[in-house]
């Protein structure tokens, strides 16, 4: 009796150790977007044979896509992700993170900066083997504007003639052909949602709820055809359950791996490494003593080691960042920029004592519990910061917490997490630290940058633009701004005997240029 | 013949040993822990880390040490909180009885009426985040319950022989409250406190484990457990550390409290 006592005591005990150790789920879901280098071209080894026989291939996902499939109304980004071979607006991203001609085949926008004319492309089919016409962009367009579904659009005149289509803005808007990739559908086609027709290099064949989506190959597509003749998507919402079928071989690709997945699969993989397309920095609260002196700041710039925390956190992989921009959009990355601080913890504390601040001073780093790579770094980003003297505490909030506190309630003296952008615009990272822009959580102000940035605005020509957006990247790093981490690591694992595989600096997955070797 | 008391002999030498060792970790503790090391990350156990190093290079041993000794401190002072607390509002709401007791025990059940956890995050996200503000809200969380016992308690005794003669004998309400009644109830109350103080023990390692209220950077054996679960497969050291040191010192206050229910005072 006694002993059974004891016994269930120490049971109880243990049951609920190791439930405490079994709660919680397992990683957080990063907003995870591939993104830039150089896919390496690996020979031809194990590939299954018959898929490759009849040049089709498997892809793993992680979710099932969202109900409907009318690509208007879609939310989640893995839909989109997938339907990207789908659907085609008048322009689509390109790896680069410039904006291609698609349905339309050029374009001029007026001396006031306000009218867009569009010549749409001829010879554009839908996959139901109809002619793309004018009243197919124009519902399309007017759909996405009267319905809300493309905020840019509202209050525009979108008119049509012949196969010359204008959008007339209110208001010059620098970025708003990055919204115009949104689909062109059929006018007529009453099932978008189930059976989704678009202009893309692939059509869609079949969905099976929480199985499998088909897409086959589009012959009468406009541009180049895509290499394979058949793409399979399987669902896996248990991770460990994708690896099996990647190392099983049932599954041919996928796309969002982490540094601890990647080391269980064998070599029958080739293991593209891309990037997450966010900034990852030490952010830091411009209005708060002693962050508004650029010597404390750049003396946190100088006491960061990037290194090291590729080394705890990634293996050694990350792609270090000098500003506010991801080394993806490589039209306004400036890789200069990267190593204006390099690590020096002699030189951070002289300017500490410059700053007045020789014994350093406290510091308190927020971190979003639930983003673990931002509290991993966060955690080395301290630890790298006492080195120098300053007295780090940092603290963990949950999610919702650091939205209301951090971001909204900008009541935070740094916090260490990730922005990307929402299109594919430099506008998109940049705006965002304007003076008094609503999103400016860190109530940074320099009117060099606000000047940058009206220049950017107003420029015609997309040179003047571009070297505007860099001129405020640099001020940003000059200012040491924040402490720029890095843009974090992604991996696309794909079977060895495929090639093609690229990169966008968007959330977008594209199949068309995938091929066997 | 009296028979020995097994559960308070093995339950004080057990909390005796991992007091000593929490004591030990306030003064040394065999590395930094916070020191990172890049080239000895996810080591197993060997004999300069005796429990292995976790995923930034970081001594367990050294971190499970410190971590002891700040999950004893929460689950000590929220213990107290709610001992000292409880028990006066138990004290003159089981002795007085009448409209005090009403209002103040419907006060109580308001504040039971929370599953014990959620109101704690609740108080922690209204207080903010940080050790005190956590010692703090389980403090708040703990308190209804030890009022509750402590109530029942003195609503017995305050019908009893000795209280009443210790009335006529025109002792002070304060006097017989906490001189006649509490050492005779102090044994249901010394194993209210154990159990308490396992039950916060492991709330502070559950909040810490979400997350809340630690700072990762600090050691903390909750936030270790939960770090430690993405290494379970490869680096099961890293769990084991934290994990044991909770079974232990759970086990040892918990044999008390068990040993003392059967010791007849």
């Amino acid at each position: 009796m006694k002993t059974s006592r004891a016994l269930s005591l120490l049971l109880s005990v243990l049951m609920t150790v190791s439930l405490l150790a079994g709660c919680k789920s397992g990683e957080p879901q990063q907003p995870a977007d591939p993104a830039a280098p150089p896919a390496s071209g690996e020979p031809a080894q194990t590939v299954d044979t018959s898929r490759r026989a009849s040049n089709e291939i498997t892809v793993g996902i992680s979710q099932d896509l969202d109900n409907s499939l009318d690509p208007h109304t879609m939310v989640a980004a893995g839909t989109k992700e997938l339907l990207f071979n789908v659907f085609e607006g008048l322009v689509k991203p390109t790896p680069d993170g410039d904006l291609a001609p698609a349905v339309a085949e050029s374009w001029t926008l007026s001396d006031d900066l306000t009218t867009y004319t569009f010549k749409l492309r001829s010879g554009v089919k839908f996959h139901n083997g109809q002619d793309v016409t004018m009243a197919d962009a124009l519902y399309s367009l007017t759909r996405c504007r009267d319905e809300g579904y493309v905020p840019a659009l509202a209050d525009t005149v979108i008119e049509g003639e012949g196969d010359t289509l204008t959008i007339t803005l209110p208001t010059a808007n620098n970025e708003f052909l990055a919204y115009l990739t949104c689909a062109i559908i059929p006018a007529d086609y009453a099932d978008q949602a189930t059976k989704p027709v678009g202009t893309g290099p692939f059509k869609f064949v079949s969905r099976q709820t929480q199985q499998n989506v088909v897409l086959e190959r589009f012959d009468d597509y406009w541009g180049e055809k895509a290499k394979l003749d058949r793409v399979t998507y399987l669902i896996y919402e248990n991770p460990e359950a994708l690896v099996l079928a990647l190392k099983g071989g049932a599954v041919d690709l996928y796309a969002h791996l982490g540094t601890t997945t990647v080391s269980q699969l064998g070599d029958e993989f080739t293991i593209l490494e891309g990037t997450m397309n966010l900034v990852q920095a030490v952010y830091l609260n411009h209005t708060v003593k002693p962050l508004d002196d650029v010597r404390v700041r750049q003396a946190l710039c100088y006491a960061l080691d990037r290194q090291q925390i590729f080394d705890l956190t990634a293996d050694g992989k990350g792609w270090p960042v000098g500003s506010s921009m991801y080394p993806a959009f490589r039209k306004y990355f400036d890789e200069s920029l990267v190593n204006l601080y390099p690590h020096d913890v002699e030189k951070a504390k002289a300017l500490l004592a410059e700053a007045g601040y020789p014994d350093g001073f406290e510091l308190t780093i927020t971190v979003p519990s639930n983003y673990s790579p931002h509290v991993d770094a966060g955690q080395i980003a301290a630890e790298q910061f006492r080195a120098i003297g300053v007295k780090v505490t940092v603290q963990p909030v949950e999610w919702a917490t650091w939205l209301e506190d951090v971001y909204k309630g900008r009541n935070f003296e740094a916090t260490v997490c990730g922005f990307d952008a929402s299109t594919m615009t430099a506008r998109a990272m940049l705006e965002r630290f304007t003076t008094g822009n609503s999103k400016n959580f860190i109530g940074y102000s320099n009117s060099d940058y606000d000047a940058a940035f009206n220049d950017a605005l107003r420029a015609r020509n997309d040179d003047v633009q571009t070297s505007a957006y860099l001129e405020m990247e640099r001020i940003l790093a000059q200012d040491a701004a924040n402490v720029y981490i890095q843009d974090l690591v992604d991996y696309v694992a794909m079977r060895k005997g495929l090639t093609g595989y690229r990169f966008y600096p968007i959330y977008v997955m594209d199949m068309s240029t995938v091929r066997y070797e | 013949m009296k028979k020995r008391n097994y559960y308070l002999l093995f339950g004080a030498i057990l909390t005796a040993a991992v007091l000593a060792f929490i004591l030990l970790g306030y003064f040394w503790t065999p590395c930094d822990p916070m020191k990172m090391d890049g080239a000895a990350r996810s080591a197993a156990p060997s004999l300069r880390h005796l429990m292995g190093t976790d995923k930034f290079g970081r001594d367990i041993l050294s971190r499970v040490m410190k971590g002891a000794g700040a999950t004893f401190l929460v689950a000590f002072g929220t213990v107290v909180i709610g001992t000292v607390i409880g028990t006066l509002v138990g004290a003159l709401t089981g002795y007085f009885g009448g409209w005090l007791d009403e209002v103040l025990m419907r006060f109580n059940d308001a504040l039971s009426a929370f599953p014990g956890f959620l109101l704690a995050l609740v108080l922690v996200s209204v207080l903010g985040p940080g050790r005190r503000h956590l010692l703090l809200a389980l403090g708040i969380v703990f308190i209804p319950s030890y009022a509750r016992i402590v109530r029942t308690e003195f609503k017995r005794a305050s019908v009893q022989n000795y209280v009443k003669s210790a009335r006529l004998m025109g002792a002070s309400t304060f006097r017989i409250l906490f001189v006649h009644i509490l050492p005779n109830i102090l044994t249901v109350l010394l194993s209210a406190i154990t159990i308490g103080f396992n039950n916060a023990v492991l709330a502070e390692a559950a909040m810490s484990y979400l997350g809340i209220g630690v700072s990762p950077d600090e050691a903390s054996l909750g936030y270790m457990l939960s770090d430690s679960q993405a290494y379970l497969s490869t680096t099961p050291w890293y769990a084991l550390g934290a994990g044991l040191v909770i079974v232990l010192l759970i086990l040892g206050v918990g044999l008390i409290g068990e040993g003392l229910q059967r010791k007849d005072l």
